[in-house]
C-alpha cells in the first residue's frame, strides 16, 4: 500500500505532468518539489487549497549564486511538510506574492526583499523589514558577495 | 482634532508594554483603536549571516542566543536539522534529555509569561507569586545544565550532559512543588473574577483568523486550533510520550491564559514520563566536523509556538545557509488584527498575550574554578564595584556626580 507521502506525489504528478521526476520524498513527512517560476503559482495554489497544506511555515531565500532560490515551506495538519522550491535569475529577480493565499506571508516576503533584493510582485505597500529605513540601496546582506566587514 | 481619525500616537520602539524594541503607530478615535501599524527589525542582529561564517559547533552556541528565554528550543531545532543532513542516529537517551530540558524550559517560560500578564493588568501579586515559583524550575535547570538560560546542553549527535539519579530525584521533587502551585494558578485563572473580567473579550482572534494569518503556539490553540509540532511532526522523544494538546475556545487573552497554565501541568506530566522511561546508553555519538551536502527543515514546538529552522550544507565545516523563523514573527501579524476596534488601554496586555520574546539573564553569578573546585562567588556589591572600576578605566567616572547628588539631598 502506498504511504500518505507517495499518495501526495502521485496526486501531484497526475495533476501536473511536468512534475514527473521533480517530487522527492526525502523522509517520512518531508517532500521536496522543484518547479520553474512559470509553473510555480498553479502548483502552490493546488497544494495550499486542494491538498490542504494550509500552513505556510516560512519562506527561505538562497543565493545559489547564479540564481536566487526560494523555498516555500508548506505544512499540512497531518504533519507532512512540502518544501516547494523555485529559482529566478539573479540579474532580474522577481517573484509573485503569495499573500492572496497566506496574508501572513507579508512579513516573510518583505524579509526576502530586504535581505536578498528580490522584487515581490503584488506585495501591498508597507514598512520594510528588517533593515532600517536609511539602509543603502542595492546592499543585500544575505547575498553571498555581501561581506560583513565590507563597509566597516 | 483629538477625535479626528487621523490622530496617531507612536508607542515604542522603546519597550512598548514590555522590554523589547518594537514600534507601533496607533490610529485612534477617542480611546478606540482604528488601526495599528507595526514596524519591526530593531533587534535584527544578522544571526543568519553570522551562522554562514562559523562552524556548525560554533553555530549551536550562536543560535542558542537567538532568544534569551527559549534558547534550548532554537539550539535543538538547529541540531535536529544538521543531524538529519548528516544522517546521524542520535541515542535515545539524548532525545529524552532534550525533551526534559525542553519541557522545563516551557515551564519557566509560561510562568514568566503569567507574571508579565499579571503585571500588565495591574495584578502584581500574581507577578510576585509566579516569578517566585519560577525560581524552582530555574534552580533545577541550573543544577542540571549549569545555567539559568543558554543551557549549552545540545551538541550535534546528542547532548553534552547526562542526568544522574540524584538530579532526577531533584527534578521530581521540584515537579511536586510546581504541580501544586500550577493547580493554584489554574484555580486563579478559572475562578478569580478580576482576571476573568479583565481578560475576557480582549484581543479576540477568531479561529478563521488564526488559520488565515498562520498564528502558532498557545495563540493558535486558544482559538481552538489544535496545532502542536510535538504531536503533528514529532521530534526528540515526543512520539513515545503521552500528553494532551491543550486547546480553548475563548479566542481571547483569557483563553491564552488558560491554555498556558494548563500546559504547565502537561509539561510536568511529560517530564515525569521521560524520567521514568529514560533509556540507558550513551548520550551522544560522534559527529563529523564536515557535514555532507544536503538540506533539512526542522520544526520544534517552542513555548511561544512553532519554531522553524532550515539548514543547507555544502560539504564543508560551515553551513551554506541557515534560516530561522521564530514563533513571534508568525504571531506578531495577528496582533494588528486583535487590536482593531479595541481600547487603547488593552494594548499592553494584548501585545503581551502573544508572549513576545525578550531576554532576562541578569543575575548574581557564582563561578566555580574548574581545576580546584573552589567556589568564587561574586556578590552583587562586588559586581557593582567591578562595573564602576571598569568604567573608570575607560574614562567614565560618576563619583563627582554622585557627590553632587549627595550634597543636594543633604540640603
Amino acid at each position: 500500500m502506498a504511504s500518505h507521502e507517495e499518495e501526495i506525489r502521485e496526486d501531484l504528478i497526475k495533476k501536473f505532468s511536468y512534475l514527473e521526476g521533480c517530487v522527492n520524498i526525502v523522509r517520512p513527512r518531508r517532500i521536496a518539489i522543484e518547479v520553474s517560476p512559470d509553473n510555480f503559482t498553479p502548483v502552490f495554489a493546488y497544494l495550499a487549497k486542494d491538498l490542504q497544506f494550509s500552513h505556510l511555515c516560512t519562506i527561505t531565500g538562497l543565493d545559489e549564486p547564479e540564481k536566487l532560490g526560494f523555498i516555500y515551506h508548506l505544512a499540512a495538519d497531518s504533519g507532512v511538510l512540502v518544501n516547494l522550491k523555485t529559482a529566478v535569475p539573479k540579474n532580474n529577480p522577481v517573484i509573485k506574492t503569495v499573500t492572496p493565499y497566506f496574508p501572513g506571508a507579508e512579513i516573510y516576503e518583505r524579509e526576502l526583499a530586504d535581505l536578498f533584493g528580490v522584487k515581490v510582485e503584488g506585495l501591498p505597500a508597507g514598512h520594510r523589514y528588517p533593515l532600517t529605513d536609511d539602509w543603502p540601496k542595492n546592499e543585500f546582506p544575505l547575498r553571498k558577495d555581501w561581506k560583513v566587514n565590507k563597509n566597516a | 482634532m483629538h477625535n479626528s481619525p487621523d490622530f496617531k500616537i507612536p508607542i515604542g520602539p522603546q519597550h512598548p508594554a514590555l522590554k523589547e524594541p518594537e514600534s507601533f503607530s496607533v490610529a485612534l478615535k477617542g480611546e478606540k483603536i482604528l488601526g495599528v501599524d507595526i514596524r519591526l527589525g530593531y533587534n535584527h542582529r544578522g544571526i543568519e549571516k553570522a551562522a554562514e561564517e562559523r562552524s556548525y559547533v560554533q553555530d549551536i552556541y550562536l543560535i542558542e542566543r537567538v532568544c534569551g528565554i527559549c534558547s534550548h528550543s532554537h539550539a535543538t531545532c538547529f541540531v535536529q536539522a544538521v543531524e538529519e543532513i548528516a544522517g546521524l542516529a542520535v541515542p535515545a537517551r539524548a532525545l529524552y534529555i532534550r525533551t526534559i530540558i525542553g519541557e522545563l524550559e516551557r515551564i519557566h517560560s509560561h510562568l514568566l509569561w503569567l507574571g508579565v500578564a499579571g503585571h500588565e493588568i495591574g495584578f502584581d501579586t500574581l507577578l510576585m507569586y509566579s516569578w517566585r515559583d519560577r525560581e524552582v524550575v530555574m534552580d533545577i535547570l541550573a543544577t542540571i545544565t549549569g545555567n539559568r538560560v543558554n543551557y549549552g546542553m545540545n551538541t550535534i549527535g546528542g547532548v553534552r550532559r547526562d542526568i544522574d539519579a540524584p538530579q532526577a530525584e531533584a527534578i521530581l521533587n521540584a515537579l511536586t512543588i510546581l504541580e501544586e502551585r500550577t493547580k493554584y494558578y489554574i484555580e486563579i485563572a478559572t475562578e478569580e473574577t478580576t482576571i476573568i473580567k479583565r481578560l475576557s473579550g480582549v484581543g479576540v482572534l477568531s479561529r478563521e483568523d488564526v488559520l488565515r494569518l498562520d498564528a502558532v503556539g498557545p495563540t493558535a490553540r486558544a482559538s481552538g486550533v489544535k496545532r502542536d509540532v510535538r504531536v503533528d511532526d514529532p521530534y526528540a522523544a515526543y512520539a513515545e510520550l503521552s500528553f494532551d494538546v491543550i486547546t480553548d475556545n475563548h479566542a481571547d487573552v483569557y483563553g491564552r491564559t488558560v491554555v498556558r497554565v494548563k500546559e504547565l501541568l502537561e509539561s510536568c506530566k511529560i517530564i515525569r514520563q521521560a524520567l521514568k522511561n529514560l533509556p540507558q546508553g550513551p548520550i551522544a555519538i560522534r559527529a563529523p566536523r564536515k557535514i555532507p551536502a544536503g538540506e533539512a527543515l526542522s520544526r520544534y514546538e517552542a513555548p511561544r509556538g512553532e519554531d522553524v529552522h532550515y539548514v543547507k550544507a555544502n560539504g564543508t565545516e560551515k553551513p551554506e545557509r541557515v534560516k530561522i523563523r521564530a514563533p513571534t514573527l508568525a504571531n506578531v501579524q495577528a496582533v494588528k488584527h486583535m487590536l482593531r476596534d479595541r481600547f487603547l488601554a488593552d494594548m499592553p496586555i494584548v501585545v503581551a498575550a502573544i508572549d513576545p520574546c525578550f531576554s532576562c539573564t541578569d543575575r548574581m553569578v557564582a563561578l566555580k574554578e574548574q581545576a580546584g573546585g573552589r567556589a568564587k562567588v561574586i556578590n552583587w556589591q562586588a559586581l557593582h564595584n567591578f562595573s564602576i572600576e571598569w568604567h573608570k578605566q575607560r574614562g567614565i567616572d560618576f563619583a563627582p556626580l554622585n557627590k553632587k547628588l549627595k550634597e543636594r539631598l543633604a540640603r
